[in-house]
């Protein structure tokens, strides 16, 4: 079994989205290797322009409780999503895009940031990497 | 034999980890690679990921605020 870490990211909630990053960031940190597999509205944040477009999973609050959090995000100096990911795409993570998502939101390829994407699969592709890897994940 | 510096000075969880593994994959076997930071956890982390590589731990250098880490490749 391979040193490695697969994340179902099925939320699109943005600290959900950052726990996925942070965690899968940390594995490549640690010499493990990583894949997040995109789907749902974890998909969404896939889209063209919609990194940080996601709620907050818990205190929203319209917006309001989004915006306090990022404002004390910036006060502590938390990395942007958009860093997260290019770091972990420099680090040799893996971002897998659920294409049945793709089929039932009508989402094409064009859509999303195919610059980010290493494959466009479903379950069976997601099953051999959680069944090679030490830790597996759904957020 | 080449000496990397990097700075995180001001930064959190998880971009001094990220920073010390970027640094590591662009060093060459042999390379010091030198972290200044200031993000407490991070002291800790970056040996047991150096740990975790086997690689060499140098030196682990400050208390209080800022720290320096050095690991050779």
């Amino acid at each position: 079994m391979a040193d490695k870490i697969t994340i179902v990211l099925h939320s699109g909630d943005m600290d959900k989205v950052y726990s996925a990053l942070i965690i899968a960031n940390g594995a490549l940190s640690m010499g493990m290797e990583a894949s997040i597999f995109f789907t749902f509205w974890g998909l969404q944040r896939l889209k063209k322009g919609g990194l940080d477009k996601g709620p907050l999973s818990k205190m929203h609050m319209l917006g309001l409780g989004k915006w306090m959090v990022k404002n004390r995000m910036k006060k502590v100096n938390v990395a942007s999503l958009d860093r997260m990911l290019t770091d972990f795409k420099e680090l040799g993570g893996k971002i897998l895009a659920c294409d049945m998502t793709m089929e039932i939101m009508g989402i094409k390829k064009e859509d999303l940031r195919e610059d980010l994407i290493s494959d466009y699969c479903a379950v069976g592709t997601f099953v051999l990497e959680a069944k090679n890897s030490k830790v597996s994940l759904f957020i | 034999m080449a000496e990397i510096k990097i700075n995180c000075l001001g930064e959190t969880c998880p971009i001094p980890l990220v920073e010390t593994r970027k640094a590591i994959r662009k060093a060459l076997p042999g390379d010091i690679i030198e972290i200044t930071g200031d993000h407490p956890a991070s002291k800790k982390e970056i040996p047991m990921a150096v740990q975790e590589m086997g690689l060499e731990l140098l030196e682990v250098k400050g208390d209080g605020g800022t720290w320096t880490i050095r690991i050779r490749r």
